[in-house]
């Protein structure tokens, strides 16, 4: 419960600020900022971006998850693996690679698909893991009573997969609104973009406070619409059926559009990326590799993921079992608060950090922990969506018969839940580990003087022009990225 | 029994995720020591790419431990802002006049000696005399000579029909949108934006950055570019001469076109460090940082006395560059919201 508190403290500090920020000048100033028609086009921009990517990514990522897991798909475990690679790829590489090879996509449509590319893994994951974890006696039953695969799939499996494509769905969204990279390079102007623009033009504050305060609105509003759409349903199965593989649906006719689907998809998702990758890789000379430092900044890069992934996972846990396991209004708000941070622009969050470690903390500030702390802001509703999801499908009434048995809340919790959520939380972990090896903005201004990672060393290269020299660092940072993506596609509940 | 091998897996990879931020903690460098009062710390928005080596010689020119913070020049300037004055920073190394400009506003940039002031000309340094440029930058017009024999002297002309969809540029770019600024306080509000609604309905074409429009014109998708003089120089020096096809066109009359920016430093209020910032910025201004910047950068020296040793590279008082106060180049805000209003932006 303390810890539950910490957390929401922690993702409450940008807030804070932010309130202080827009408010400097006072409320009728805020106001005047934010009531504009552009502020009204930005918004609309955004959402707009926000719904084609996080509908393109449910199709992708629940169409990809169910022909992995419940059909005979050849090679079914290799394209599982394959697809969840996008997310070792950060959002301005895979701009910058698709703007490379076809210029003419600058604008909605590069964005949308950029961001869809790397951001549709944030689907597939969770409605796999749903897909292995529901009884397919339903749909079995389903399919005697004579509906037809599609009707089934349809009517019965989608219902199921509702609250884990939901929850995925929220991740994309958030990612979406909160994305600079990616619309930046696109030049498709959105509200974060806008935010951006507002520090770079101005160096006033007030301004883009003003409209961070804007997306947290949009953040709250998107939570309890997500909230809604996952609704009371149950996870757990509460009888006491044994774990069964469901049969693998026959393809038949369809194995070829299905193998063309997924071939698609990764080659638009993983080959050209690391295509263009490897084009600049062989283009630049030996004279712009440093291995020494590539494997010193790697290094660096997995220390500072790791522990933000550390922190982030253990600040969740609380708050993902509670979101789980209570339904009380103040669950509710201790959930959403997660959830504040994750749409804010990187920026926004780091200025936030500045500004109350330079007063509050200031033998901290520009030290590693800060960093860290940044990463737990930035990515605790990551680890809070897999721990919730983790703990739905522990059953509770194992916890109950802890509880009769006589162990404590507490001790039911540390015997029965937790270990039963472990690999889901794990898994959690892994995405954090790699959502923060990938973090750009915030790292550039809270890193240690004098400290690189990947994703900073790739903003060094590329500012400079020389994309040759880059490439060992955004191949490094996709092929680290890619061990935890890969543990993740591998991972079975 | 698969899932058990997953989930050992799982497990040592959070084993590890607890591990290895007290490895990183153990062998991480030492530097970025707080406590550490007697470093003069450097925010450098110029990539460390190009000014490392001679930021690295600032050491020995000051006599102080040095530590160098690289980042964004906007956001290294609204971080120094957030700081307020429990900044570390004592000297801020700008890629432009602009987010100079904006910490002067706000008063955070002790007034420099008239000695180092003296050795700029008063077009390229703040008239509050809070802060100087380091190295010039000029816009200029690359041309792909297959395409085109002469290049236009203005650049009103390329809105012109020869040049429909022939024109590449930059316009997310700080320079182009610092020459928009400067066509706006030369030449007025309503004729810039009718000069951006021309250009973009001939077809001009939209890069990412200044190579990248290099590029366009080097390879015959554009016979024009609108760009930086130093990414043609820097081309040239990356490939040889006989790899770049494009050539340069310094643009005379005063035009627009031919805008003069700075990248430049200033010194920051209540560092505790002023007296070595400000040996800092003489070092810059000296002529082994000078003959740098021409050489390495290819950027004009601004100090006076240091001649440029680039080849080719016209001299900086040869240039008809606009006669025009780049302190009045911070109305950006204004110049981005009309970028957004024709839609390039």
């Amino acid at each position: 419960m303390a810890l539950a508190g910490v957390a929401s403290v922690f993702a409450l500090l940008p807030l804070g600020y932010l309130a202080v920020r827009a408010l400097e000048r006072g409320p009728g100033y805020a106001w005047e900022l934010v009531a504009t028609e552009r502020t009204a086009s930005l918004l609309g921009r955004s959402l707009g971006l926000t719904a084609v990517v996080v509908a393109a990514c449910l199709v992708l990522g629940v169409s990809l998850a169910w022909l992995t897991v419940r059909t005979d798909l050849p090679g079914a475990r290799f394209w599982s693996v394959l697809v969840t690679l996008p997310l070792a790829v950060p959002s301005y590489v895979a701009a910058f690679t698709w703007l490379s090879a076809a210029p003419g996509l600058a604008g909605f449509t590069g964005a949308a698909l950029a961001l869809t590319l790397v951001s549709f893994p944030y689907v597939y994951l969770p409605v796999t893991a749903a897909l292995r974890a529901t009884d397919p006696a339903q749909e079995e039953a389903s399919r005697s009573l004579g509906l037809g695969p599609v009707r089934t799939f349809l009517r019965v499996t989608l219902p199921q997969l509702r609250p884990a494509a939901a929850g995925g769905g929220l991740l994309v969204a958030l990612y979406v609104l909160s994305d600079f990279g990616a619309v930046s390079l696109m030049r498709y102007d959105t509200f974060t973009r806008a935010i951006h623009t507002s520090y770079r033009a101005s160096f006033d504050r007030t301004p883009a406070a003003a409209l961070s305060v804007v997306l947290v609105v949009m953040t709250v509003l998107l939570v309890a619409a997500e909230a809604r759409t996952r609704g009371r349903a149950g996870h757990a199965r509460t009888g006491t059926g044994t774990a069964r593989p469901a049969l693998p649906a026959a393809l038949g006719r369809w194995r070829a559009p299905a193998l063309a689907w997924c071939g698609a998809v990764t080659a638009l998702a993983v080959v050209l990326p690391l295509g263009t990758l490897g084009y600049w890789l062989a283009a630049g000379s030996s004279a712009t590799w440093d291995p020494a430092r590539l494997a010193q900044t790697a290094w660096a890069t997995l220390g500072v993921a790791a522990a933000g992934a550390a922190l982030t996972t253990v600040l969740a846990l609380p708050v993902g079992v509670i979101a789980a396991r209570h339904r009380g209004r103040a669950a509710r708000l201790l959930e959403q608060t997660a959830y504040a941070g994750h749409a804010l622009p990187g920026i926004t969050v780091a200025l936030a950090l500045v500004f109350l470690a330079v007063r509050y903390a200031h033998p901290l500030y520009q030290e590693l922990p800060l960093l860290v702390a940044a990463y737990a802001v930035l990515f605790l509703p990551v680890a809070v969506a897999a721990t919730r999801a983790a703990v739905l499908q522990a059953p509770p009434v194992l916890e109950d018969v802890a509880r009769s048995l006589g162990r404590s809340p507490l001790r039911a919790l540390r015997e029965v839940t937790v270990p039963l959520a472990a690999p889901g939380v794990a898994a959690g972990a892994a995405l954090t580990f790699v959502v923060c090896m990938k973090e750009l903005p915030a790292t550039l201004l809270l890193r240690p003087t004098g400290m690189d990672t990947l994703a900073t060393r790739l903003w060094t290269e590329t500012g400079a022009g020389a994309f040759a020299a880059a490439a060992p660092y955004a191949a490094a940072l996709i092929l680290l990225a890619a061990v935890p993506s890969y543990l993740l596609g591998r991972h079975r509940t | 029994m698969r899932r058990l091998p997953a989930r050992r897996r799982l497990a040592a990879l959070a084993a590890a995720a607890l591990v290895l931020p007290a490895a990183a903690a153990c062998g991480g460098d030492g530097q970025g020591d707080p406590g550490d009062d007697s470093a003069l710390v450097i925010y450098s928005g110029r990539n460390e790419k190009l000014v490392k080596p001679i930021l690295d010689q600032v050491e020995k020119a000051v006599g102080t431990k040095v530590e160098v913070r690289y980042g964004d020049s906007a956001e290294l300037a609204a971080q120094i802002l957030e700081e307020g004055d429990r900044s570390e920073a004592a000297l801020f190394f700008s890629q432009d006049a602009g987010a100079l400009g904006a910490l002067s506003k706000e008063g955070r940039l002790e007034k420099l000696p008239e000695k180092t002031l003296g050795k700029v000309d008063p077009s390229y340094r703040s008239g509050k005399g809070d802060w100087t440029g380091v190295s010039g930058r000029a816009r200029v017009i690359a041309y792909n000579p297959d395409k085109t024999a002469k290049a236009p002297d203005s650049v009103h002309d390329v809105t012109g029909a020869k040049w429909k969809g022939e024109v590449g540029y930059a316009p997310t770019n700080a320079s182009f949108q610092a020459f928009v600024t400067g066509m706006r306080v030369l030449e007025g509000d309503d004729a810039t934006r009718d000069w951006l609604k021309d250009l973009k309905a001939n077809g001009a074409k939209e890069y990412a950055n200044n190579l990248a429009v290099l590029d366009a014109v080097d390879s015959g998708e554009v016979s024009l570019g609108l760009i930086n003089h130093y990414y043609w120089y820097e081309r040239v020096a990356e490939k040889g001469d006989d790899a770049v096809t494009a050539k340069l066109h310094f643009l005379p009359g005063g035009d627009p076109g031919a805008l003069v920016n700075v990248a430049g430093a200033g010194v920051l209020e209540g560092s505790g460090q002023s007296e070595q910032a400000r040996k800092a910025v003489d070092f810059l201004l000296s002529e082994k940082a000078q003959t740098y910047f021409a050489e390495e950068t290819k950027e004009y020296p601004l100090a006076a006395g240091v001649d440029p040793q680039t080849e080719d590279l016209p001299p900086l008082d040869s240039l008809d560059s606009p006669e025009i106060d780049l302190g009045e180049l911070d109305s950006l805000q204004e110049t981005l919201a009309m970028l957004q209003d024709v839609g390039m932006v």
